[in-house]
């Protein structure tokens, strides 16, 4: 070694040396002439130990690794887990948290149930009953399985879908993306529910596979134009750039540096797209667009359509589900924001 | 009485969460009127946040700002935000580095120069955008009628500093703050915004503050150099002085480091080692500690102070470089 | 620097154009960026090539050109022998190894989500070299080793380093392949000041060690000098001028380099004193449109009337390999065309300077 360098994280003189800093081997012209300081043994190790407090010796952390410590941090992304973990939980634990069945009706509810009154809270079921005298909090409950299934689902499809059309396009570029961007384009021009909705009525039956596919549907060109542009932008980088230099092939320069560095923004976006899916399906269910089957317990079908015909009746039909809804899709878009600024390489130190 | 007496000017940024990190410590300088004075450093040194904060510009919240800095015997830190507002842009000026990001990109030229005039001279547009004209003429603007209706877009790098350089002069402000005005430019253009500078300076009398990396830029036009490290001022000395004799290690490194246009060819370079992250903090002892080659225990044992030397100038260092020794 | 021998580079008549495109539904090509435009010269092995000019003069693109990282329009490129334009696919990707780059910006040009040894393997791979676990390992620690970086750092990431210690990576990154040719694109200017020499002294270690070829891109002529053997000036696309590091600092001849080299700041007051500068006036012309004739006519303070805005000059040997692409060089290396008054602005400092004082030098000898 000839030149005094840094070594990474010990910058201070090696020892062995007498001169402090005389790292180097060749002799440094001038340097003879220059009053060259003499450190002690005891202050050398002061200054060592220094050196390796002041260096950022935490070594080998990823990014990935970076952002989740930098998350864990963030009071809003905590706010936003801690409320999609609540919902997660309780639709995992739905059968042990739940006082009823769902779908059983009570006897003590349907002898009070009529078209202009509909049972409230009474011993045994603190939400009342909903129209066809079904435990209401119980419904809540498992609501929230079937939300967030048809939330993950949806958001699953268009994720994939969404990626393998932007990722097509991005790493080949030419006629493929002006095809495939024209195509998102199109479905980008129509408005998302609009979109939904024609696709369920196309669909010849309706059921709860209908919903989630339509909304998937609506949330692929959104994240197919992400990863593409991305990718695009990706492709100018000089990273990118480095490895075509290196002679790496075209192939692994999509898939290893391309494509890892593009999906950030789109599970990001994936987070966000989520909120949006429960809402859509919800908003589907509230058209009658939604799951015909009545024993299905959904916020956006229970919203929809008990909550629609018998608001004047009882509003909190309307109320909790409506609520349920907000707060887990606020949740998710907490966590999403949270997420964006923890990856933004601007915030790294 | 000096025009600008910055004294023990401190700045400590604190994050939520995060160590506080204090970016300006303790810094004093003087800038008498008509004189050009260099604040010198690598990044991370503190001398972009000392120039902010003398113009009142640091955000609001997450620092602390400390010192006093006196402009003609006010102390700016202790104005009202809309005293300092009135001052900023008619008595003192900045222009940046990014000529582009500090222009508006969608107001024409003439009205960003003319706006100035108005605000503070109290002009009508008609008379400010004449004004305006020959601002940008005595700038060096060629066709100065017509750029007043162009945009910053329209224009190049070099006339974009030059129509910034016309918005800080509009209202003859008697202290220029400079920071990094030529970094993002060609050499060639470099040039030319440095040689407008100093006629500037030579016309009107105004004082200018230079902020650089370039410790080249510093030797054709500063008065006084003060050289910044870890957000201490480490060695102060008038701009003959410093560069024949450079007396602080850091200072001697960074001369004995550039390659130089007239040094011999193939002549190895005198690097300093590590980087400017290698700092120790200064309340351990100096913060060059473990990249100076002329360390000594006293280094080691709290921050050395700055003294006087014979010479005029300032430094802080327990083991200077001699006298005698001279840069190359 | 070492022994030079035979050419390693050649470049003949290199251009490259970049169409400039526009159209709703299909992309019409309305005209071009003449990048580089007529580009030859040759890099001989073991020898420092410095090309120098403003930002748009091409020098980038010409570097990336040579490597085949952009499409050069026209020329040959021939590296040791082998016509680099010629190779297709596989045969070109295989080529790269032998000839490396360096980026100006170390931070963006690694890939912030791999490791340094993932970074270093990468182009092992891409080669067939990383057979070896243990062959592999020794290799990266003694390439890093090389770099002036500890073995610890293989396990770390590129924020995890300061500016100068990824710019270390970077060359690593280069050499781990055990390249010829290493392209280096303003391998310094990204960082501090104190670093640079750091970096520019590896640079020459390494090519004292390796015997490695270098063509360094800079804008600095200050970093240009003091690394390159052999320099070369960009202007606009073309070469303007080429000589020796020294032959060209002793006397530019191209009116172009000799108001870049009087522009050049010197941290030294008393050369600063006394030099003449030559300002240019105004700005690059757009390389979508250059001037006819000579590039450099609408701004040289030599300009001739008609010839040089007619006839573009070609790169041509006028004193013991000086090339210069000036009609008229010599005459005014003999002083016996002056600089016209009204296009430019000799400018002295003020003081003490009067009239009859002699004119300064471009750069006076201490």
């Amino acid at each position: 070694m000839s030149d005094p360098i840094t070594q990474a994280g010990a910058p201070t003189p090696r020892s062995g040396n007498d001169k402090p800093g005389s790292g180097d081997d060749k002799p440094r012209p001038g340097m003879s002439e220059r009053s060259i300081g003499v450190l002690g043994d005891r202050k050398k190790a002061r200054l060592d130990e220094l050196a390796r407090a002041s260096a950022s010796d935490r070594g080998g952390v990823s990014l990935v690794r970076d952002a989740v410590r930098r998350l864990r941090r963030n009071p809003v992304a905590i706010v936003g887990a801690s409320i999609v973990g609540l919902f997660i939980l309780v639709a995992i634990f739905a059968p042990l948290i739940a006082p009823h069945d769902p779908v059983q009706r009570f006897d003590e509810l349907t002898k009070n149930l009529t078209v202009d009154s509909i049972p409230g809270a009474t011993a045994g079921h603190p939400f009342g009953s909903d129209p066809l005298g079904r435990d209401f909090l119980s419904r809540m409950i498992y609501g929230a399985r079937q939300t967030l299934f048809v939330g993950v689902l949806a958001t699953l499809i268009g994720l994939s879908l969404g990626v393998l059309i932007g990722a097509i396009a991005g790493a080949f570029g030419g006629w493929v993306d002006v095809v495939l961007m024209r195509l998102t384009d199109v479905m980008l021009a129509l408005p998302s529910l609009l979109l939904a909705i024609t696709l369920v009525a196309m669909a010849s039956r309706s059921s709860q596979w209908t919903v989630i596919f339509a909304v998937a549907i609506v949330s692929v060109p959104i994240f197919a134009r992400l990863l593409r542009g991305s990718m695009l932008a990706q492709r100018e980088s000089d990273h990118v750039l480095a490895a075509r230099a290196l002679g790496v092939k075209e192939r692994n320069i999509v898939l290893r540096h391309m494509l890892p560095n593009s999906l950030t923004a789109v599970i990001v976006q994936a987070t966000l797209t989520f909120a949006v899916a429960i809402l859509d399906a919800a908003a589907l269910s509230f058209l009658g667009l939604g799951d015909p089957d009545i024993n299905r317990a959904e916020w956006g079908l229970m919203l929809g359509v008990d909550g629609q015909r018998y608001f004047e009746v009882r509003p909190e039909l309307a109320y909790y589900p409506a609520l349920a809804i907000i707060v887990v899709a606020l949740g998710f878009t907490l966590l999403g924001e949270a997420m964006r600024e923890a990856i933004d390489p601007k915030n790294r130190r | 009485m000096s025009l600008l007496d910055v004294r023990d000017l401190s700045v400590v940024f604190q994050r939520r969460g995060e160590r506080p990190f204090t970016a300006v410590d303790k810094v004093s300088f003087t800038v008498e009127p008509g004189q050009t004075v260099g604040l010198v450093g690598e990044s991370g040194c503190g001398k972009s946040v000392t120039s902010l904060a003398i113009m009142g510009l640091l955000p609001k919240r997450g620092n602390k700002v400390g010192g006093e800095v006196l402009f003609d015997g006010t102390d700016l830190l202790k104005l009202r935000p809309n005293d300092m507002r009135d001052r900023r842009g008619r008595e003192i000026s900045m222009i940046f580095q990014d000529p582009l990001s500090s222009l508006n990109p969608v107001i024409p030229i003439g009205v960003q120069v003319a706006e100035v005039l108005e605000r503070h001279q109290g002009r009508d547009r008609k008379q400010a955008l004449r004004e305006a004209r020959d601002l940008l003429d005595a700038v060096g603007i060629p066709d100065p009628q017509r750029r007043l209706s162009e945009y910053p877009h329209q224009i190049s790098g070099g006339m974009r500093q030059r129509a910034l350089i016309a918005i800080a002069l509009a209202c003859k402000p008697r202290l220029l703050i400079a920071d990094e005005p030529t970094t993002a430019l060609d050499v060639t253009i470099q040039a030319q915004i440095l040689t407008l500078l100093k006629q500037l300076v030579d016309d009107t009398g105004t004082a200018l503050v230079m902020i650089t990396h370039d410790l080249g830029v510093v030797a054709g036009l500063c008065d006084t150099v003060n050289v910044l490290y870890g957000g201490k001022v480490v060695e102060r000395a008038r701009r003959h002085e410093l560069f024949a004799h450079a007396r602080h290690p850091y200072t001697h490194g960074l001369l004995n480091s550039v390659p130089r246009l007239d040094s011999p060819r193939g002549e190895r370079l005198h690097a300093i080692r590590g980087s400017v992250s290698d700092n120790i903090p200064w309340t351990e002892g100096c913060a060059f500690a473990p990249r100076c080659d002329n360390v000594v225990d006293a280094c080691l044992e709290g921050p050395p102070p700055l003294e006087p030397t014979a010479t005029g100038g300032d430094l802080r260092c327990n083991n200077p470089v001699s006298e005698e020794v001279t840069v190359r | 620097m070492t022994e030079q021998t035979g050419p390693l580079v050649e470049l003949r008549d290199v251009k490259v154009h970049f169409p400039i495109k526009s159209g709703l539904l299909f992309d019409r090509t309305i005209g071009y960026v003449y990048a580089v435009d007529g580009v030859s010269l040759s890099i001989r092995k073991g020898e420092t090539y410095g090309l120098v000019g403003e930002s748009g003069c091409g020098k980038s693109t010409l570097g990336r050109g040579l490597l085949r990282l952009v499409e050069p329009t026209e020329g040959e490129i021939v590296f040791d022998g082998t016509d680099v334009r010629s190779l297709k696919g596989e045969a070109m990707r295989h080529a790269r190894r032998r000839m490396q780059m360096i980026f100006q910006d170390p931070l963006s040009s690694l890939d912030p989500r791999q490791s340094v040894e993932s970074l270093l393997v990468e182009g092992l791979k891409a080669h067939g070299l990383a057979g070896d676990k243990a062959e592999t390992n020794r290799r990266l620690r003694e390439t890093l080793e090389a770099v002036g970086l500890p073995a610890s750092a293989l396990s770390k990431y590129p924020h995890e380093f300061s500016g100068g210690q990824r710019q270390r990576i970077g060359i690593a990154r280069a050499l781990v392949l055990n390249p010829d040719l290493i392209v280096a694109d303003e391998p310094v200017s990204a960082l501090d000041v104190s670093i640079q020499a750091q970096v520019l002294n590896l640079l020459e270690d390494l090519q004292n060690e390796r015997g490695l070829t270098y063509l360094i891109i800079a804008h600095d002529l200050a970093v240009v000098r003091h690394i390159a053997d052999t320099v070369g000036v960009m202007y606009l696309g073309g070469l303007v001028e080429e000589a020796s590091s020294d032959d060209l600092y002793r006397e530019p001849m191209h009116p172009y380099t000799r108001a870049l080299m009087s522009a050049v700041p010197v941290p030294d007051p008393v050369v600063e004193d006394r030099r003449e500068r030559i300002l240019l006036a105004g700005d690059l012309p757009s390389p979508t449109n250059p001037p006819s004739g000579c590039r450099f006519h609408t701004r040289c303070p030599w300009a001739q009337p008609t010839r040089c805005a007619e006839e573009r000059p070609a790169l041509r040997d006028v004193v013991g390999g000086h090339r210069v692409a000036c009609h008229f060089a010599e005459d005014i290396a003999a002083g016996r065309i002056r600089p016209h008054e009204v296009e430019v602005e000799l400018v002295r400092p003020a003081e003490g300077t009067g009239p009859l004082d002699p004119p300064g030098e471009l750069i006076p000898t201490p």
